[in-house]
């Protein structure tokens, strides 16, 4: 699925990851870790292609698939998504229409074709239900005046009306209170699926406790220090980063 | 909306400004110049009055003591004013008895267009389509006006300003000059002297206008002004919508363009004026384009009365244009929602003037100003309270939006109460659209370019809505063609 190998990746001339190798299978949830500066938000933005992170060296590909060379709209039509840790705000262009929009430019892509507005309007409503989303927050324009509970819902929302192969969820959990954590973490693991991945970026062990990942990484340093099953990140939890402050 | 995904096809399918061909047709030009020779010239061709001409010679000689207005934000060459036609025809039969009888390069001008002439194309039609009467000015005269005979028996009155001159003279002389007087301005006092052309629309006591009115302008030949001069009345109770578009072919030398609009709304009568400006930019270099110097005004000058001002301004190299209501009726109202567009080296100084002068009037602004490029983009309004205007109020909005980091927004609101009695209330934003938008959306699996649009359209969005339906998709499309090559 995702094969990261030796990945560097700058902004503005400074290193930030320093020789990433990570492989996540299909069928997989990984957890990746670590304290605050260690590059977790960089991974995230490298791999979807964010201008101003420039990759250095290394490779990452998606089902053998070099996301580097390709431009963020293409990574996306690929099968590549992020959940923001902010979620933008796109005032005046109606929370539908926008992922209608963006469905349709993804399936083009792909050399699909559009899905009927009949269809889409079925298939929103149906994972809209799940997800308890409003009627009125799939009409309002998107995220605006959303609180952090409810743009990190739209998120889960927007990722599962794209159906993508890869997810990436970069501090889903900040902002969200235990309710609100339930039901998005719900959302999440009704996408999981023996073809898809997710890697799922937090600082925090609470939410692995709702996305359960089969491995934990602990980035720091921009390197990949340590690796484990789902105990990894309860040891974290008592232990703290201090001690990799030497292997970053 | 599938508007959005026609957008996005019309963005890939268009590189470029696409109104820019030249229609290559025999033309009957005066002399370059202006001096008492040519404004005589003007009137004999279309056999004026002796009024009328006194009226021109009336306004040149007041155009010779005033000065080029430079207070707005915009810059360019000084206008030789000599050196450029004021008066520019097809050479044809003056007289059309149908329409089999207008110049077929004329015609399919408009064909090419996309504005159809001819009412059986128009009956046949664009699939749901609806009917819309149509007057077609070509430089300096209008060739073609559509649906009058049906409009005749509502009691409408729609035709080109020199028939209304020869016909409807009463009408003409009471109202012509009666909102934008030949002494207002530099640009408003030179169009009184030689307009060419344009659109003379009343509407009768009590009657709702049965359809769409539009007036297209086109420039056609070179080095030459165009001066056409619009006049709509709204008797009591009546109601009209009416739309003005304009293109220009894409020539190295700026153009300009001078109007006069006239709107008279009477007690209780509603008007809606909406606009699709179009003219030739200029090249990206800044070459070329047209001087846009319009003076627009409306009087509301019955009670109740109610006029509307929505433009989309996405062309010209330089605009100049302030879209006004005199609220002089006792709870009359004006509104101007506005969206101006400016990318490459257009300049755009543009606004809106709500004078109240009668009790309990209200008006409402809305401006979208979108810079793009190394553009400059100016919102200039003014809001006014006479000192009896009680019980008044306003709200203006006024956002703007920066693309890239070469353009300039600038807003600059004046307000004046001289009584206590008036609530006014101004809200402005600036916004760049930002990178963290456009990434947002490409991670989405939007293009640059229709992340662009989306985004944009959802800015003015508010605007659009005021726009009779069918132009909305022809404005949504617009905002997005002006906008091509703003990133990336």
């Amino acid at each position: 699925m995702l094969n990261i190998d030796n990945l560097h990746v700058e902004i503005g001339g400074k290193a930030i990851i320093n020789g990433l190798t990570l492989e996540v299978p299909a069928g997989q949830v990984h957890a990746i870790m670590g304290p605050n500066g260690a590059g977790k938000s960089t991974l995230s933005y490298a791999l979807t292609g964010r201008e101003g992170y420039e990759v250095t060296r290394g490779t990452a590909t998606l089902n053998g698939v070099d996301l580097l060379s390709l431009p963020p709209e293409a990574r996306a039509a690929k099968g590549l998504f992020l959940s923001f840790q902010y979620p933008l705000e796109i005032p005046g262009v109606p929370t539908l229409t926008f992922l209608r929009t963006a469905l349709n430019a993804q399936r083009k892509a792909r050399g699909e074709d559009e899905i009927s507005v009949p269809d889409f309007m079925k298939l929103s409503r149906e994972v809209a239900k799940k997800l308890g989303v409003t009627q009125d927050m799939m009409k309002r324009p998107l995220n605006v005046g959303f609180s952090g509970g409810e743009k990190k819902r739209m998120e889960i929302y927007a990722m599962a009306l794209l159906d993508p192969r890869f997810m990436i969820l970069d501090e889903t959990d900040s902002g969200l209170d235990i309710d609100a954590l339930r039901v998005v973490s719900e959302g999440v693991n009704a996408l999981r699926g023996p073809k898809k991945a997710m890697l799922v970026i937090t600082h925090y062990q609470r939410l692995l406790d709702y996305i359960k990942p089969d491995r934990v990484h602990v980035l720091a340093g921009g390197r990949i220090v340590d690796s484990g099953g789902p105990d990894l990140a309860l040891t974290l939890e008592a232990s703290g980063y201090d001690r990799y402050k030497d292997a970053a | 909306m599938p508007a959005i995904k026609e957008t996005i096809d019309t963005v890939e399918s268009i590189a470029e400004y696409e109104h820019g061909f030249v229609t290559d047709i025999e033309m009957e030009l005066a002399p370059k110049g202006l001096n008492t020779d040519i404004i005589r010239f003007i009137s004999a061709k279309k056999g004026e009055p002796q009024w009328m001409l006194d009226w021109r010679l009336a306004a040149y000689e007041r155009w010779l003591t005033m000065q080029e207005p430079t207070w707005a934000m915009v810059r360019y060459p000084k206008i030789d004013f000599q050196d450029c036609y004021y008066y520019a025809a097809p050479k044809a039969k003056i007289e059309l008895d149908s329409l089999d009888d207008l110049d077929p390069e004329i015609l399919a001008t408009y064909q090419k267009l996309g504005i159809p002439l001819r009412e059986q194309e128009v009956l046949a039609g664009v699939k749901g389509a609806p009917r819309i009467a149509v007057d077609a000015v070509f430089d300096s005269v209008s060739v073609a006006t559509t649906f009058r005979a049906e409009l005749a028996k509502s009691g409408v009155i729609f035709c080109s300003m020199s028939e209304a001159i020869k016909d409807y003279p009463d009408l003409v002389r009471q109202y012509l000059g009666s909102v934008v007087p030949v002494t207002d301005n530099f640009y408003a006092t030179l169009n009184s002297a030689v307009f060419s052309d344009g659109t003379f629309v009343y509407i009768p006591p009590g009657v709702r206008c049965p359809m769409e009115l539009s007036t297209y302008f086109r420039i056609n030949a070179a080095d030459t002004g165009q001066f056409e001069r619009t006049l709509i009345i709204a008797d009591k109770g009546s109601y009209v919508s009416y739309l003005e578009g304009c293109t220009a072919p894409k020539r190295d030398e700026n153009q300009l363009h001078a109007a006069v609009v006239e709107l008279v709304a009477l007690e209780d009568a509603e008007i809606k004026y909406s606009t699709v400006q179009n003219w030739y930019p200029g090249d990206k270099n800044g070459v070329g384009g047209i001087y846009n110097f319009v003076t627009k005004r409306a009087d509301c000058r019955g009670a109740r009365s109610k006029v509307s001002w929505t433009q989309v301004e996405t062309g010209s190299a330089v605009t100049w244009k302030y879209p006004s209501c005199i609220l002089r009726g006792d709870q009359s109202q004006g509104a101007f929602y506005s969206i101006a567009i400016t990318n490459g080296h257009q300049q755009a100084d543009t606004g809106t003037k709500m004078i109240h002068l009668g009790n309990h009037t209200r008006s409402r602004i809305v401006s979208k100003g979108i810079s793009a490029g190394q553009s400059n983009n100016t919102y200039r309004g003014l809001v006014s309270a006479h000192a009896k205007a009680t019980g008044t109020r306003n709200f203006t909005q006024c956002d703007s939006l920066l693309i890239g980091d070469q353009c300039g927004a600038h807003t600059v609101p004046y307000i004046e109460a001289k009584t206590p009695h008036a609530t006014f209330e101004h809200e402005a934003t600036t916004t760049r659209l930002s990178e963290d938008q456009l990434f947002y959306c490409r991670q989405r699996g939007l293009p640059p370019e229709d992340a662009v649009a989306l985004l944009v359209n959802g800015f003015v969005r508010e605007v659009l809505q005021e726009l009779p339906m069918e132009f909305a998709v022809e404005a949504q499309k617009l905002v997005a063609i002006s906008l091509e090559g703003s990133v990336g």
